[in-house]
């Protein structure tokens, strides 16, 4: 390479408190090429994508433009230097229309500096063409799922005509199909001359994507070497610094009686005569594409939203319409999809998140005894191997991957029959992926009913007894474990298949 | 995807497009509803209530309101609150007075009314937005310190109408081919404030940063200037109001707006500005403050006992807030189950 | 991040500051009577403040409590005027309390709107009521007996009762909001609605519940009020919505929801009180005062921010954690 990188960190180290998320890192993006960034859950990767879009300044060391030190005082330097970033967890405004959302601060202008509302629309609708999604650019952003909450943020990122593309877990939310249309427009976006820096917990897509790629550990660079003469094993090694055993490990078991059966579920305008039912001891995937509505039947299910039509039955009993509270109570559980709104409290520490879901079984007396609330929490950090400084942390300084593992936590703890997870791997390294997954198996061989929403085929295919396939807000297809494929799956999917 | 589902998709989200539109609109919409049956039904029970003498003195108390709810409402879009106003109102109206009974000119006295406001506007603004000290903490502190300020500089004593220069009187009882200058500035201040907010990039980031003031700072915009210009903005405006209920009033003591904090709030609230910020338009903001004078001026032409006027105009704003909300949750779900399988 | 500094402990601080201070340069300040006084004074702020904070750690305010309080001192005038007795009288009147409050909290959790603008609604409509049920008359003979309660010490102690009651209704409501599962759901509400609802908790009853207890509480103050100042009037207690707020807020309990602590808040209460009470001795005007109560407000807030600022030399990317 003669040319200087287009952007660069060198021997860049940040710390927040005792933490050291970053240690004399040293990474560069070069024009016109797919960088990928890999490493377990709290490797670091967050941070360094935050300081490269000036959301952090280093400690130590220096970002690079060029070949020239420069200083992002904030996101709008790094924005005006020709950086465009896709973070982690989507940054939307829930009041204003998609349309705004991706034009904010450099909408087409008309006449007098006012905004040109037709082009800002139009344009917004060819970036959703190039992705190949249907979202109304008027829409508010309110209420978009994660997945398109995700889309909006790629069309934000790709329509600035960035120099340099950080893309921070962009897939996490993503089924195939939408991986595919991005991978297109990413490959298109390199071939303009951009440098790409690319993260994800799919090996898979880092292979298919990247030419090279640098792994952290502990926030500290481990290598930075070319993809082609990669394996899957090596990447983990470098990432888990030792060897991993098989990745879906879910064994046959012999399912019980039912657990949850679900009859002619209807919420109108979002699913529609929804039926099926899970075995104690089984996992069942309830697969489909981004916005089919799988969420929204857990959601349902778990009394969340209201259903208007259909029956929910646990062990025999019927549940009550919208009521979380009767549903646990009945021994549901459900792990949501959007942690930081649903899963987690934030502001408050591990423990007391931990906690939330067992103030009854925690009290002693009329008070809350602290030291059961702190042994539950650590009882099930060490099970998850959770990474933290203390349980009085808030929650909100862990990495995404670690924050999924304290809202399994809380849900494990109490004690569930029947166990719902949506994405439960979304933004998990693979490490503690294969730990959700042996987890799981083993909730499921101790007599709990699982089941799991997943956009991740292989993870679909590889843990489920029976795969569920919606498509449209229906129930398209029941594919027992032997006759689910990528093929069989996706063709229910997208409703090319034969109907259920 | 295949273009079967593209073309599908595309008239349900027209459609989908048009309620939305409805909704929004909806609010402003039903404000002027609720006013045009409140209008009627006082008029049918008494015809004096549309005389000229009757519609002008309507206008000219929501003018004052009007324009605190338009500076107000900059602020609450931004997620942020204003509660000093009322005592700003009060302190510039007795400075102001102060001045020109002192033989002051009527320019310099305006200028030195919204001279004030616009100090203690960038006062609240640098202490939110600098030092990141909560919105009602700051404006609640400054209210009391504004308003001891008052007390202590008028020490009792009252301003009267015949001290004032006659140019400034004639500004608040004035008009010009029938339409009193009041109402005329308040329009003027509406139309502008909400035209910039609605149509100009740096308009819109008052509502992105109401909408998500972490996601504004990722998308670069400057949180901290456009905070600082609502607080300047609402406290110009407010200074203002205070030479203009001078004007109109003529004779004031201090504090004289007491509490009208929460009546611009309220306005702010029923116009359909949301309360946690990037939603709403001045255009609400002051068709709240005309419906909630409207009110009040019908509740006296019908003769209402005196004592019942304000629990009934409590009732009525809740009311007003009441059916809104409840429009608005019929049509979202109305949008939901067209949304789909339609 | 190390916790810097911690507000109800700044406020604590203040307050200690305060007291020895005024011990020291006023006279007649520290004596038994006086503080009797100056807390009998803040009876009823105090009193509504309880309530207030669990509603703001739950991120809503309920602003109609001056009014309730009116209500409830028109109501027990215009009661005793009809002949009823008081032992009568009380309970009716808490019991429209807690209806008042019940009306704002059905209208918040029912309808999903904004508790600061219910509340506001709710501060028209309930002041209008008093009037409607009083005028603009006071009532005021009422017997010695009851008045004296408001206002004499428990005996053998130099304790007012109502500040009795307050002690015992604090720590109560510590105990409540600190201790419980009721209390933890509070924060997790306040902090992030949907992940409470997400994990079980009854968010809506456990809000209604708050609008009712506030209400209840703001109308058993009337009860106090009236019989202290010995008068029933539709205007008793005009505007102490923002005392009773400045008194949460100067606490440190933050209006997003989720923070805060009963003890800042107790803390925040006596700090003002004592304060008006030193200044009144000090024959400071009345206006004096007020500025020294918003200064107090403002410099409160400001100082650990800056505390922060200072240490860390550039602001802190989030809401400081
Ligand atoms: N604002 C912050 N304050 C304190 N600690 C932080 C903060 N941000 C990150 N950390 C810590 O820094 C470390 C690295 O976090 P980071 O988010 O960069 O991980 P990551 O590699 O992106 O993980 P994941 O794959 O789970 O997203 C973690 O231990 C995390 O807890
Ligand atoms: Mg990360």
């Amino acid at each position: 390479m003669s040319d200087p990188p287009a952007l660069a960190l060198a021997n860049v180290s940040k710390s927040f408190g005792a933490v050291r998320a970053l240690r004399e890192v040293s990474l560069e993006l070069f024009a016109g090429q797919t960088h990928a960034l890999a490493g377990e859950n709290g490797a670091g990767k967050s941070t360094l994508v935050k300081t490269l879009a000036g959301v952090h300044r280093p400690d130590s060391g220096q970002v690079l433009r060029g070949g020239e030190p420069v200083t992002f005082a904030s996101p709008a330097d790094a924005q005006r230097a020709g950086v465009a970033v896709i973070y982690q967890e989507p940054t939307l405004f829930p009041d204003l229309s998609v349309a705004e959302n991706i034009f904010m601060g450099r909408q087409p202008r008309a006449t007098l500096g006012r905004i040109d509302r037709g082009a800002m629309r139009a344009r917004a609708g060819e970036l959703f063409a190039r992705l190949g999604v249907t979202l109304d650019p008027e829409q508010p952003a309110r209420g978009l799922s994660i997945a398109d909450q995700q889309l909006v943020e790629i069309a934000k990122a790709i329509s600035r005509d960035a120099r340099v593309l950080v893309m921070d877990e962009p897939t996490a939310a993503l089924s195939g199909n939408e991986v595919a249309r991005l991978f297109s427009v990413v490959e298109a976006l390199r071939e303009d001359g951009c440098a790409i820096l690319f993260i994800s917990h799919r090996l898979d897509e880092i292979f298919a994507l990247c030419r090279r790629v640098t792994t952290l550990r502990d926030g500290a660079l481990v290598a930075t070497e070319p993809v082609s003469g990669l394996t899957h094993d090596d990447l983990i090694r470098r990432m888990v610094g030792r060897d991993l055993g098989a990745l879906y490990p879910k064994q046959d078991t012999r399912p019980g009686e039912v657990a949850l059966r679900v009859d002619r579920l209807t919420r109108e305008g979002v699913f529609t005569d929804v039926s099926f039912q899970v075995r104690r001891g089984e996992i069942v995937a309830l697969a489909g594409l981004v916005g089919a509505g799988r969420s929204e039947v857990a959601r349902a299910v778990f009394g969340i939203d209201r259903w208007d039509a259909g029956t929910v039955t646990v062990a025999g009993r019927p549940l009550p319409a919208g009521s979380p509270t009767a549903a646990m109570g009945a021994g549901l559980a459900l792990v949501p999809e959007d942690r930081r709104q649903q899963g987690l409290v934030m502001e408050l520490s591990i423990e007391r998140n931990i906690g939330l879901t067992g103030l009854r079984s925690l009290r002693r007396g009329l008070t809350v005894s602290r030291a059961a609330e702190r042994d539950r929490a650590r009882d099930w950090a060490l099970r998850l191997r959770l990474k933290y400084g203390r349980l009085a942390d808030g929650v909100g300084v862990l990495s995404g991957g670690n924050q999924q593992k304290v809202v399994l936590a809380k849900w494990l703890a109490t004690g569930p029959s029947v166990l719902i997870v949506d994405e439960p791997t979304r933004g998990i390294d693979v490490g503690t992926k294969a730990e959700v997954h042996r987890l799981l198996s083993e909730l499921a061989g101790q007599g709990i009913a699982v089941l799991m929403i997943s956009s991740d085929l292989p993870e679909v295919l590889g843990m489920a007894d029976r795969v569920l396939v919606m498509h449209e807000g229906r129930l398209t297809a029941e594919i027992p474990r032997a006759e689910a494929t990528e093929e069989s799956v996706m063709a229910a999917a997208t409703g090319t298949g034969r109907a259920a | 995807m295949t273009g079967g589902a593209n073309t599908a998709a595309l008239p349900r989200t027209r459609s989908a497009r048009g309620l939305v539109d409805l909704v929004f609109r909806a609010r402003e919409l039903s404000l002027v509803i609720a006013l045009a049956a409140l209008v009627g039904v006082t008029a049918a029970a008494n015809p004096n209530f549309l005389s000229g003498q009757g519609i002008e003195d309507i206008l000219l108390n929501t003018a004052i309101l009007a324009l605190l709810a338009v500076g107000q409402s900059m602020v609450v879009i931004t997620r942020n609150l204003d509660l000093s106003v009322g005592s700003v109102v009060g302190l510039v109206a007795f400075v102001t007075g102060d001045m020109l009974a002192s033989g002051w000119g009527v320019v310099p006295g305006v200028a030195l009314g919204v001279a004030v406001g616009a100090a203690c506007g960038l006062l609240n603004g640098l202490l939110v937005s600098l030092c990141r000290v909560p919105a009602l903490v700051v404006t609640l502190g400054t209210l009391y310190v504004i308003q001891g300020v008052c007390h202590y500089i008028a020490h009792g004593r009252q301003i009267n109408a015949a001290d004032l220069p006659p140019g400034l009187l004639a500004l608040g009882n004035g008009a010009v081919l029938g339409v009193p200058y009041l109402p005329l500035i308040t329009l003027a201040f509406m139309l502008a404030i909400g035209y910039y907010l609605r149509a100009y990039p740096s308009g819109r980031e008052f509502y992105a940063i109401g909408s998500s003031p972490e996601a504004a700072r990722l998308a670069g915009v400057p949180v901290r200037r456009r905070v600082l210009v609502a607080y300047l903005v609402s406290g110009c405006l407010a200074g203002l109001a205070g030479v203009l209920w001078l004007a109109r009033f003529g004779t004031v003591i201090a504090d004289s707006a007491n509490g009208w904090e929460l009546l611009v709030i309220s306005a702010v609230v029923v116009g359909g500005v949301a309360i946690t910020g990037g939603v709403g338009s001045v255009y609400g903001a002051a068709l709240g403050a005309l419906l909630l004078t409207t009110i009040g001026s019908a509740l006296v032409v019908l003769r209402v006992n005196p004592f019942w006027q304000q629990a009934i105009t409590g009732a009525l704003l809740l009311l007003a807030i009441s059916v809104d909300r409840v429009l608005a949750l019929r049509v979202a779900r109305l949008l939901r189950r067209r949304s789909r399988h339609g | 991040m190390g916790r810097v500094l911690r507000w109800d402990v700044l406020v604590g601080a203040l307050l200690v500051a305060v007291f020895a201070g005024g011990s020291l340069a006023t006279p007649g300040f520290a004596t038994v009577s006086n503080l009797s006084f100056a807390l009998g004074d803040l009876g009823e702020i105090a009193l509504i403040a309880l309530a207030m904070t669990l509603l703001v750690v739950a991120a809503e305010v309920d602003l109609s409590v001056a009014s309730v309080l009116g209500l409830s001192s028109a109501l027990v005038g215009a009661l005793w005027d009809a002949g009823l007795a008081i032992e009568t009288i009380v309970p009716l009147v808490v019991l429209v309390g807690a209806a008042c409050g019940l009306v704002n909290g059905l209208l918040v959790t029912r309808l999903g709107l904004p508790s600061l603008a219910v509340t506001i609604g709710t501060l028209a409509l309930y002041r209008g009521l008093a009037y409607v049920v009083l005028g603009d008359k006071a009532v005021a003979q009422f017997p010695p007996q009851y008045t004296a309660l408001a206002v004499d010490d428990v005996p053998g102690t130099f304790v007012p009762y109502p500040v009795a009651l307050f002690v015992l209704l604090a720590v109560i409501t510590g105990v409540a909001l600190h201790a419980t599962g009721f209390g933890r759901s509070l924060y997790a509400i306040g902090a992030q609605e949907q992940a409470a609802f997400f994990a079980g908790i009854r968010v809506k009853r456990i809000k209604l519940l708050l609008f009712v207890l506030s209400g209840t509480v703001a109308a058993f103050a009337g009860v106090v009020f009236t019989l202290r100042y010995g008068s029933a009037r539709a205007d008793n207690g005009l505007g102490i919505e923002l005392a009773v707020i400045a008194a949460v807020l100067l606490g440190g309990v933050d209006f997003d929801g989720g923070k805060g602590t009963l003890g800042g808040v107790i803390a925040g209460v006596l700090l003002i009180g004592l304060l008006r009470n030193l200044l009144m001795l000090n024959d400071v005007s009345t206006e004096i005062q007020s500025v020294v109560t918003g200064l107090l407000l403002i410099v409160s807030v400001l100082t650990p921010r800056l505390l922060a600022l200072v240490r860390s030399r550039r602001p802190v990317l989030k809401g400081s954690s």
